[in-house]
């Protein structure tokens, strides 16, 4: 009988402190909400004001006032070509290199390992003198191509491909397969759990990229949400209800995708940072 | 079976006269291989492995907006941008920063730690708790650092609630003052990044056969011995990992500063990376801000060596 109690008031316990450290990560993105979500009166200030009466009208009012639509589709369209061009660019990449038997396979096996050594700040500049010459600044290409295919990526679906047994391969080849179609037919649905992992992992890095979009992007109607909430908030910075929901808008998107497919998520960074 | 039948069936054909050691066939198999990876080294090649060693040669040229648009011819001019580096006060200033920053990475390898053993267990409703500790890492830096300049407002909740409980007496500017506006910085990095590290160490602690810690728990050390003689030495190799990414990230940290204090006050927050971005993309000094960036690159290496030799052999003991 004591005992029972005693391991439920550690249970109890140890919910008390999970709890606590939860609020401590998810008490200012739950403020923004509630501020996002409350029409009018006090913003700051403590105790925090109660979000009510609810309303949408700060939500109406960003995406009717502001250009929020606009952002939130060069968002998409840079987001959907990223994630596009990483899946395919890496799934064609890591085949070789994971089933092919060919001269030069492990020096660029290694070339590739060399880049997540580099320090990729150094193509901030470069890049940048890179994309003027190629009259491509300001355009959503210079935005994805330097990010395009990830080495990560590549390292990713190598594993899912090796773990292909042989015998699939074989049957293929003796059924008259050409090379790409038994790499479209046979081998890209056995590792899409792989290229799932990846898709997710690209999806929140495009979304969310700031700094090279920053760099590259001259005209306002082609920022990203990132880029272009910062942007708003200089504009109008004494309107915090209005921003703060623009922010609730672009942070929802993500937060649905991380919800869905949160085991991937822990998967690919043990993946990402492990090897 | 099918393997045998298909290397039963390679006899058959006519033997051809090998090219460079290579039959007929292995050559096709090779340019396959090659077009599968054409366009993915292509796009590296120009945007991960051109920029290194363009860029390490444009810290040695005179690169400015005229130079790029064609206006005036590069110049060559050596070590002169490191030596005019050694007398800026501001490379100086960013560098400081930047190194001060690092100090982030201790307490945030600790405390994540801390958080993964938490979650370790077998718990009802654990998947939420590691979901909520993991939602910062995945929100827009943008979104976060508003949302934190927001409460770190003079009249915000935080001054708030240290008002309200009798802490201080006065609302405290903590992006305002030049003594606290990089840590207070720095704590932002720290809450959006213990999600992250949690789940790489969470990932080693289940590589850990439990074996080990009852042992020494039978043995009759206390939880905190357990965890600091077994556990710890146990998790290294993810230590190393996450701190050498940790390393990394501080050195290279941009982000935060921009959205919360644009550098200032007094340049308190300036840091590397916003300092090149500032030579680079405000003065246009491509090759002045591409030493700097040589610079930053090779304090990175040297930090993730140090990073490697301190938990390769010694261990965290050796601290």
């Amino acid at each position: 009988m004591r005992l029972i109690s005693r391991r439920a008031l550690r249970a109890a316990g140890a919910y008390a402190g999970l709890t606590a450290l939860a609020i401590f990560t998810a008490f200012p993105l739950l403020w923004l909400l509630s501020v996002a979500l409350r029409p009018g009166g006090r913003v700051f200030g403590f105790p925090p004001p109660l979000p009510w009466p609810l309303g949408m009208d700060n939500f109406v009012g960003v995406w009717r006032t502001m250009p929020i639509p606009r952002f939130f589709l060069n968002t998409l369209i840079i987001t959907g070509v990223g994630v596009g061009l990483n899946l395919l660019l890496c799934a064609l990449a890591a085949y070789p290199l994971a089933r092919l038997r060919f001269p030069g396979r492990n020096l660029i096996f290694f070339i590739l390992l060399s880049t997540l050594m580099l320090p990729s700040h150094v193509g901030l500049i470069v890049n940048f003198v890179t994309m003027t010459r190629l009259h491509l600044i300001d355009t959503y290409a210079a935005v994805i191509l330097p990010s395009a295919v990830s080495v990560f990526g590549i390292f990713l679906l190598r594993q899912q491909y090796l773990s292909i047994p042989q015998e699939l391969e074989d049957a293929a080849r003796i059924d008259g397969a050409s090379e790409l179609g038994l790499w479209w037919r046979v081998m890209l649905p056995l590792i899409a759990p792989g290229l799932a992992t990846l898709a997710i992992f690209e999806f929140v890095a495009f979304w969310n990229s700031f700094l090279w979009p920053l760099i590259v992007l001259k005209s306002p109607d082609k920022y990203p949400l990132a880029v272009g909430l910062l942007y708003l908030s200089g504009l109008f910075g004494h309107n915090t209800r209005l921003i703060a929901a623009g922010a609730v808008m672009m942070t929802v998107p993500i937060l649905v995708v991380f919800l869905f497919t949160q085991r991937y998520f822990m998967r690919g960074i043990t993946l990402g940072a492990i090897r | 079976m099918a393997a045998r039948a298909a290397s039963a069936a390679l006899p058959a054909s006519p033997a051809r006269r090998a090219v460079l050691g290579l039959s007929p066939r292995q050559w096709r198999t090779a340019l396959i291989a090659y077009l599968f990876l054409l366009p993915a080294l292509a796009l590296l090649g120009l945007f991960t492995f051109y920029p290194v060693g363009f860029g390490s040669a444009l810290s040695l040229y005179q690169y400015n907006l005229r130079t790029l648009i064609g206006a005036e011819p590069l110049r060559f001019i050596g070590l002169d941008h490191f030596r005019a580096l050694w007398g800026d006060r501001f490379f100086w200033i960013a560098l400081g920063n930047s190194v001060k920053y690092v100090l982030v990475v201790p307490v945030l390898q600790f405390c994540s730690i801390l958080l993964a053993v938490a979650v370790n267990r077998r718990l009802r409703g654990i998947r939420w708790f590691r979901a909520a500790y993991y939602v910062p890492v995945i929100t827009s830096m943008v979104v976060v650092g508003l949302i934190w300049r927001w409460l770190y407002e003079q009249d915000g909740i935080i001054n708030g609630a240290l008002l309200g409980l009798g802490l201080i007496d006065r609302p405290i500017s903590w992006l305002g003052n030049p003594r606290l506006a990089l840590y207070s910085v720095m704590f932002v990095t720290f809450w959006k990044g213990l999600g992250y590290y949690m789940v790489i160490y969470l990932a080693g602690l289940q590589a850990i056969s439990p074996e080990y810690e009852e042992a020494a728990m039978m043995d009759g050390a206390g939880r905190w011995q357990v965890f600091r003689h077994v556990t710890l030495p146990l998790l290294r190799p993810s230590i190393l990992v996450a701190s050498t990414i940790s390393v990394i990230a501080a050195l290279k940290v941009f982000e935060e500063i921009y959205v919360m204090t644009g550098g200032g006050p007094m340049f308190r927050t300036q840091t590397m990376l916003f300092y090149i971005v500032d030579v680079g993309f405000q003065r246009f000094d491509f090759g002045y801000a591409a030493a700097l960036a040589v610079v930053l690159a090779a304090g990175i290496m040297a930090l993730s060596a140090l990073n490697f030799a301190v938990f390769r052999r010694g261990g965290y003991e050796a601290y």
